[in-house]
């Protein structure tokens, strides 16, 4: 415990986001690269500062319809993994359904949702929903498939039925899965209602830097890169915290285990 | 003579279907109520076959398994299980395991929550019986593997079972371990006059615990011999280096080179 009590692996995400900002920096500068090509941070910072009112309203925008969009899928996600973890039938009658529409790059739907519901906030917030359903349902439903045989034998031998089974064994051992998919389905819906706002929306991130490029602000389009990622970090974060609040116990197990 | 608590008449018992794989065929036995059993025979013969048939997880094709003077037909809830793996769920504390079966089985789980504190007094006297006094309140993934055992088997036995079915429960434990196990095994068969069937690997094991030892033959798997064990009890470990002891274990193992040639 003497002065150098530095926790280098917690400051290393900072170091390195610093690190790539300089040479990013240091790179444009030195080889004089054309802002319309490769704008230098500080100059994307001068167009996020310049632009704040409407990067703001936008970003707001697109965290909306991703959020909704996250929130269909967590509810249809859970039900239908349920669904098909519970009954073989389900599962058989289904999965090749599934695996046909996950197959579908989800760009292609976009034209179809704008036809039924105009361009808008409905589309991003549907195109983020069918993205980001799919590993949700996969992995509760694996959860629910992989309950030990021997488990089920204790309980079944007692009476229990396949609903008992369900609610003290099977969905309590799929929340792990569950919280670790949303991790990648936050970050699916994002993508969804980003591209959805790029095709057709008239606000929304991938709105104003559609808008931006046609009027060659490329520091702005930049502006909006940055911000993009920014959400989608503060999003992700949000979900590892819930997942490592919620199911603590699958982690620790695991340290016990290994 | 009174009635057996089990009796399995002329089973045959088939996986998958019409033509699937006969795992137990012509299989005939009874269990007295109050008596150890221990059932050995080569891996495959269908000795797990055997529990599920009379926990009432497998409805055999031909012949009958009754218990308790019924025929069984769906499972049977006053049997209690143990398996080889221990199985406890690892967001739940060792005593809310241990309580698990209660809030399945018919008869306790409308007085659960009202008798509550009851309920967790006889769990905790469980656990002290198996020497875990005091761990309740841990996780299992924080006890060590003959612990999860032990609560393995408190769990087994919190509903108060008539008959308690063991599956080569201490199979993956170190020997001091399962000699330990034994003799709680042991006492718990006296004070509370369970009867038990334990499956085994272990000839030791099953001469030192068992009243009566089933052989079974290769699959599909038979009775070829029934051996009662003439030791009185109480067994002390001591029985274990005892020369008439090794004979019948000696016995026993040819009996089963016997069934596994026999296939
Ligand atoms: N669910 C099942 N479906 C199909 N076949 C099965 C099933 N369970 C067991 N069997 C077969 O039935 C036979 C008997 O199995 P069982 O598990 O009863 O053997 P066992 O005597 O317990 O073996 P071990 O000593 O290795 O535990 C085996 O040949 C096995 O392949
Ligand atoms: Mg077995």
């Amino acid at each position: 415990m003497t002065t150098s009590n530095i926790n280098w692996i917690k400051l290393a995400p900072w170091l390195y986001t610093a690190g790539l900002f300089i040479v990013w920096e240091l790179v444009v500068r030195a080889f004089a690269i054309p802002q319309f090509i490769l704008p230098a941070p500080t100059r994307i910072l001068e167009a996020i500062i310049q632009f704040w009112p409407a990067i703001w309203k936008n970003s707001l925008q697109t965290l909306y319809t991703t959020t909704v969009g996250f929130i269909l899928a967590v509810v249809f996600g859970l039900g239908l993994g349920i669904a098909i973890g519970w009954s073989r039938f389900i599962y058989a009658g289904l999965y090749p359904l599934m695996i046909g529409f996950n197959a579908i790059p989800k760009v292609a739907v976009v034209p179809i949702l704008v036809i039924w519901f105009g361009i808008g906030t409905i589309p991003a917030v549907l195109t983020a929903f069918l993205i980001a359903f799919f590993p949700i349902v996969v992995n509760v439903a694996t959860g629910l498939a992989t309950i030990e045989p021997e488990m089920e034998d204790v309980l079944r031998a007692l009476g229990a039925k396949k609903m008992d089974i369900m609610l003290k064994v099977g969905i309590p051992r799929s929340m792990p899965y569950f919280f670790g998919s949303l991790k990648i389905a936050i970050t699916l819906a994002f993508v969804g209602s980003v591209i959805a706002e790029t095709v057709a929306a008239n606000s929304g991130l991938g709105h104003m830097m559609l808008a931006a490029q046609s009027q060659f602000n490329v520091p702005l389009v930049w502006a909006g890169l940055i911000m993009l990622a920014v959400e989608g970090i503060a999003m992700y974060a949000v979900m590892a915290w819930l997942e490592m609040r919620m199911t603590g116990w699958a982690h620790r197990s695991q340290l016990a285990q290994a | 003579m009174t009635q057996p608590l089990v009796t399995i008449n002329d089973v045959d018992m088939r996986y998958g279907g019409a033509d699937g794989l006969l795992a137990v065929e012509g299989l005939t036995l009874d269990i007295a109520k109050g008596e150890f059993a221990a059932v050995v025979g080569p891996s495959g013969c269908g000795k797990s076959t055997l529990m599920k048939l009379v926990t009432g997880l497998y409805i055999p094709q031909a012949g009958q398994v009754t218990v308790a003077g019924e025929r069984v037909t769906k499972p049977v809830s006053i049997v209690g299980m143990a398996f080889q793996n221990p199985t406890m769920l690892p967001w739940r504390t060792t005593l809310d395991n241990i309580l698990l079966p209660l809030e399945v089985v018919d008869r306790h789980r409308k007085r659960l929550r009202k008798h509550k504190v009851e309920y967790v007094a006889k769990a905790e006297k469980l656990l002290e019986t198996v020497g875990l006094k005091g761990f309740g309140e841990k996780f299992p993934w924080q006890l060590s593997g003959g612990m999860q055992q032990r609560a393995n088997l408190c769990r087994a036995l919190i509903h108060e079972p008539d008959l308690l079915m063991l599956d080569e429960p201490f199979g993956a434990l170190d020997s001091f371990t399962r000699e330990e196990l034994w003799c709680v095994i042991r006492d718990l068969h006296a004070a509370q006059g369970v009867t038990i069937v334990l499956v085994t690997h272990d000839l030791r094991e099953a001469v030192f615990l068992a009243d009566r030892i089933f052989v079974m033959s290769a699959r599909p798997g038979r009775i070829t011999k029934e051996r009662t064990v003439p030791f009185a009890r109480p067994r002390e470990l001591e029985l274990l280096y005892q020369a008439d002891f090794n004979d019948v274990v000696h016995e026993l193992r040819g009996n089963i080179a016997d069934a596994r040639k026999a296939a």
